[in-house]
């Protein structure tokens, strides 16, 4: 290959910041996004693109504790990405807080990689919590989480769970929901990143989940909807969460992110066609370019 | 070898639900998952003694197979059980992803299974799990023969670290292992020696074998007993021993005679000793409503099925062909 590609190896804080320092954290993730995946040749572009800014806000402004220098480190709050095919997002997050080395980044989907087409938690990536992928069972997987901590263990770890919008339609969302609310468990914070597409096309004309928000609060959530893309409203959202973990409500928390599939890259955005396809080398090109 | 003997009956979930008792009493991160059946599976009694360690789920088989996954990757050791047709099948990618493919140390009871569950008919009767679940990379799978059996290999998959499944049933079957009898992951048993035959069975079908070489041996037979209770790990070495000292085998179990016991016997032999074998099981077909034995004798889960096919693979053995198959049958009847 005549385009070389190669990742660099700054990596960023994770406090509270100015968006202007997320809206840099961010750019680089999606860098990382589209490197990987032009390397890799197939994967999902559009989803990963779409919610970075979401990953920025949840692991670069204080909200997960994590130690990149002791992965394992037992008072850790714990992430579940249900929605298995964005692993590109989570790679490119873990590795730009130091949990790996980014130039492990040009093996996604490669032959025995760390960095499996779907996080595959037998090849020990650290910050991958679980494996996922088969939709509508990473939530149950956090909810299990919650529960440990909450009610077994009685610590303060969180856990957070980021589903698709398009995941909703598994039933088994529903059963996790419900067993959130019933458990009372306020150090739960379910993140719905809703882009309004999915392989086939527009939710509605696939499968209509909405109104999102008013079944979120059916199930007894406490919900926010957020714009997706704004660091500071990503983190009113977050807010919300803390404030029901520290001030002991009893009710799970849920961020309705609402974001535009692939975006950051003009050719990209709120298109899905680009759920599943990587980007050819002259379209990397040209997005990295975007990404300046 | 043991002789035959009954010490009474008491069904297998018995022995689940006390065996959890024991796990709880003996390790404080053993916890367990309701599915709204809690009476009929045991796990009742784990309820009432450890109430902040019991959780219900609800009618939601993938959602707590799946919250035990979680609970087994924060370190705990989670049980959940219901039927055996709602916690091996319905869940079956829960199990396949979250729990396998994670390694989770997740426990699973599958109670009410085979045909002996009587009455509810084929919907609660499950026949199949058995080749689904021993085709899961990871997975364990115990089916014990009596009360005392259930107990020891609920105690035993709780105490081995990763994911596991025991199957047990309604309904009462004959208790005839004592607690000194040998119990371990992986191992088969030999519960009666002989050379003519070898029978080999899990869960309710162990005894029917044991009843069945009794009879063969008023014949002068003396047939093999082996009690594979550990579907997988398999002890192929037993097995095949029994392949090559017999020459001949019959396998019983109550689940479809595809990919169970059969199967799981069957692979062992032919990569390594074939000799002709026989399969007692469902025939490909769907349960239904009834006493538990007009079920047995319906789908042909007797000793007297065990018997005519140890004369079928023993005829095939000796004389290189099939023997007139109803004359046989015609011949156990009688042997009764």
């Amino acid at each position: 290959m005549s385009f070389e590609v190669e990742f660099g190896t700054q990596t960023f804080e994770n406090k509270r910041q100015s968006p202007e320092e997320l809206a840099s954290v961010a750019k680089e993730i999606r860098r990382d996004i589209i490197k990987m995946l032009v390397l890799a040749g197939s994967g999902h572009s559009g989803g990963p693109l779409g919610s970075t800014d979401i990953f920025t806000t949840l692991y670069f402004n204080g909200n997960m504790r994590y130690d990149h220098t002791n992965p394992n480190w037992e008072g850790r709050d714990r992430f579940v990405l249900s929605a298995g095919h964005m692993a590109p997002v989570m790679y490119a997050a873990l590795g730009n807080a130091g949990m790996y080395p980014k130039s492990e980044m040009a093996t996604l989907r490669k032959y025995n990689t760390r960095l499996q087409g779907h996080p595959g938690r037998d090849m020990g990536l650290p910050g991958v919590e679980t494996s996922s992928g088969s939709l509508g069972q990473g939530i149950s997987i956090a909810v299990g989480m919650a529960m440990s901590d909450a009610l077994l263990d009685h610590n303060d770890k969180r856990v957070y769970c980021l589903t698709g919008d398009g995941e909703l339609q598994e039933g088994s969302v529903w059963e996790a929901a419900m067993s959130a609310y019933h458990f009372k468990l306020d150090n739960f914070c379910w993140i719905i990143d809703n882009n309004d597409c999915q392989i086939d096309g527009r939710l509605p004309e696939v499968m209509d989940v909405y109104p999102i928000n008013e079944k979120c609060k059916a199930f007894g959530f406490d919900t926010v909807v957020v714009d997706g893309h704004n660091f500071e409203d990503l983190q009113r959202g977050f807010d919300v969460f803390l404030n029901n973990q520290k001030n002991k409500t009893g009710k799970p928390t849920a961020i309705i992110a609402k974001t535009y599939m692939g975006r950051g890259v003009s050719f990209m955005e709120d298109s899905y066609k680009w759920h599943g396809m990587p980007p050819n080398k002259e379209q990397a090109e040209q997005a990295l370019g975007e990404l300046q | 070898m043991e002789e035959l003997k009954q010490y009474g009956s008491k069904p297998t979930r018995f022995g689940f639900g006390d065996g959890l008792v024991t796990l709880g009493e003996k390790h404080n991160n053993v916890v367990v998952l309701g599915g709204d059946i809690t009476g009929s599976v045991m796990t009742s009694l784990f309820k009432e003694k450890f109430p902040d360690r019991f959780f219900s789920i609800g009618i939601a088989e993938q959602n707590a197979t799946t919250i035990a996954a979680g609970l087994a990757l924060s370190g705990k050791i989670p049980f959940f059980a219901s039927y055996g047709a709602f916690c091996a099948l319905r869940n079956a990618d829960q199990l396949r992803i979250s729990v396998c493919y994670n390694e989770a140390n997740v426990k699973i009871g599958g109670g009410h299974s085979g045909i002996s569950v009587g009455p509810d008919g084929a919907t609660h009767q499950v026949l199949e799990e058995v080749a689904f679940l021993r085709t899961l990379p990871h997975m364990t799978l115990v089916v014990p023969c009596d009360y005392e059996e259930a107990r020891k290999a609920t105690i035993a998959i709780g105490e081995y670290i990763g994911p596991a499944y025991i199957r047990f049933g309604r309904s009462p079957v004959p208790l005839f292992t004592t607690p000194d009898h040998h119990f371990a992951l992986g191992k088969a048993q030999v519960l009666r020696d002989g050379n003519d035959i070898a029978l080999i069975a899990c869960g309710s079908m162990v005894w029917e074998s044991l009843v069945a070489a009794e009879k063969l041996a008023e014949k002068g037979i003396n047939a093999r007993v082996i009690n594979s209770p550990s579907i997988k790990p398999f002890d192929f070495e037993t097995v095949v021993a029994a392949a090559k000292e017999c020459g001949a085998i019959v396998t019983a179990e109550e689940h479809q005679v595809h990919a169970g016991l059969g199967g799981a016997v069957a692979e062992a032999i032919v990569k390594n000793h074939p000799v002709p074998m026989e399969f007692v099981g469902v025939k490909d077909s769907f349960g239904g409503s009834g006493e538990p034995e007009e079920l047995m004798q319906k789908f042909g889960l007797t000793w007297k099925e065990i018997y005519a096919s140890a004369l079928i693979a023993m005829h095939r053995r000796d004389k290189g062909s099939l023997p007139n198959v109803r004359k046989i049958k015609e011949v156990a009847e009688y042997a009764g």
